[in-house]
């Protein structure tokens, strides 16, 4: 079993899986939508003393916390028990494309050009990765959501803004993947 | 523990994620790349059900462990929030290969670098909080 556990899921699996946690979410009374831990994260750091949107009762969101606590045991439990040794099955196409932006495909989840310890140490490095995070912080707040409030929750609600929020996601993501990232690497 | 439940559906959701490999940086580029159908697979399948699941849901009106009828709140009907919200999402999304819940999952996984994707998340949204009155929604 944790054999066969420890492969690679296949995307079928993954996604009735990411289904069942937001029906599972919904039966116990809360929304499934993960970026709303930013900004209770920001309110118990003191936020809310000096900005309006961030003075509210986080104890409300306590339970959004642990759930993205889990998430992080998930993580360590995905390293360790369920570790996989076969390399990541990236497809050819973009192992190529990747190589020209200098960026080389090592089998692992994420690449250690961009992860490595050397790389986030360098000013450059460290800039990329802190920019990134305040855009993702940024646009999720500005959206009112990210991935899974919009792409999972919204559009299963078949929610008009839902979808406008994915189709900018797209636009965001095409625009990084094909005309930022070549200028920065 | 009341909380157990919440932590245990997280850490089926971070497995799920790492598992999935949708929490690579690798798969993220795949995708905007349209190299492959893997994560279209995940989200597509993970929308279809949910689709189905909140059509039963709401038609005989299932309830939650407090006995409540489960209620959908609609988006508000306003437009420039979410496609100029979500185009920033998104360049940051392609970027770091991270939304917010693959973020942390990655924490877990031993990507430590993913901290100050993380930081600067949460620079973000305090940011938007700032300025929130501000930008047009």
């Amino acid at each position: 079993m944790l054999e066969l556990l420890s492969q690679p899921w296949p995307w079928y699996t993954s996604g009735a899986a990411i289904a069942f946690i937001m029906v599972l979410l919904l039966f116990y009374g809360k929304s499934f939508g993960v970026s709303a831990n930013l900004r209770t994260m920001c309110t118990i750091a003191g936020a809310g003393k000096k900005v309006k949107f961030f003075d509210f009762d986080w104890r409300t969101q306590k339970w959004n916390l642990l759930f993205l606590f889990g998430s992080v045991l998930g993580g360590v439990i995905s390293s360790t028990i369920l570790k996989s040794d076969e390399p990541l099955q990236l497809s050819a196409a973009t192992v190529n494309d990747l190589q020209t932006l200098g960026i080389r495909f090592d089998g692992q989840l994420n690449p250690s050009s961009l992860f490595g310890w050397e790389f986030i140490t360098s000013p450059k490095g460290f800039l990329i990765l802190l920019l990134g995070g305040i855009l993702v912080g940024f646009g999720a707040r500005y959206a009112g959501g990210c991935t899974s409030g919009h792409a999972i929750s919204g559009l299963s609600n078949l929610q008009i803004p839902s979808l406008v929020a994915v189709v900018g996601f797209f636009i965001g993501g095409l625009i990084m993947t094909h005309l930022v990232l070549p200028l920065i690497f | 523990m009341k909380g157990l439940k919440y932590i245990t559906a997280g850490i089926l959701f971070g497995i799920i994620m790492a598992k999935s490999e949708a929490i690579s940086w690798y798969r993220i580029q795949e995708m905007f790349r349209f190299q492959s159908f893997h994560m279209y697979g995940i989200i597509g399948t993970a929308v279809v059900l949910g689709v189905i699941a909140v059509y039963l849901i709401k038609k005989y009106r299932i309830r939650d462990i407090q006995g409540n009828v489960i209620a959908f709140q609609d988006k508000d009907r306003t437009w420039p929030r979410y496609i100029i919200g979500g185009t920033i999402f998104g360049l940051g999304w392609a970027l770091t290969g991270a939304c917010p819940g693959p973020m942390f999952v990655n924490i877990g996984y031993g990507y430590f670098a993913m901290f100050i994707v993380i930081f600067g998340s949460l620079v973000g949204t305090y940011f938007y909080g700032i300025i929130k009155d501000k930008v047009p929604h």
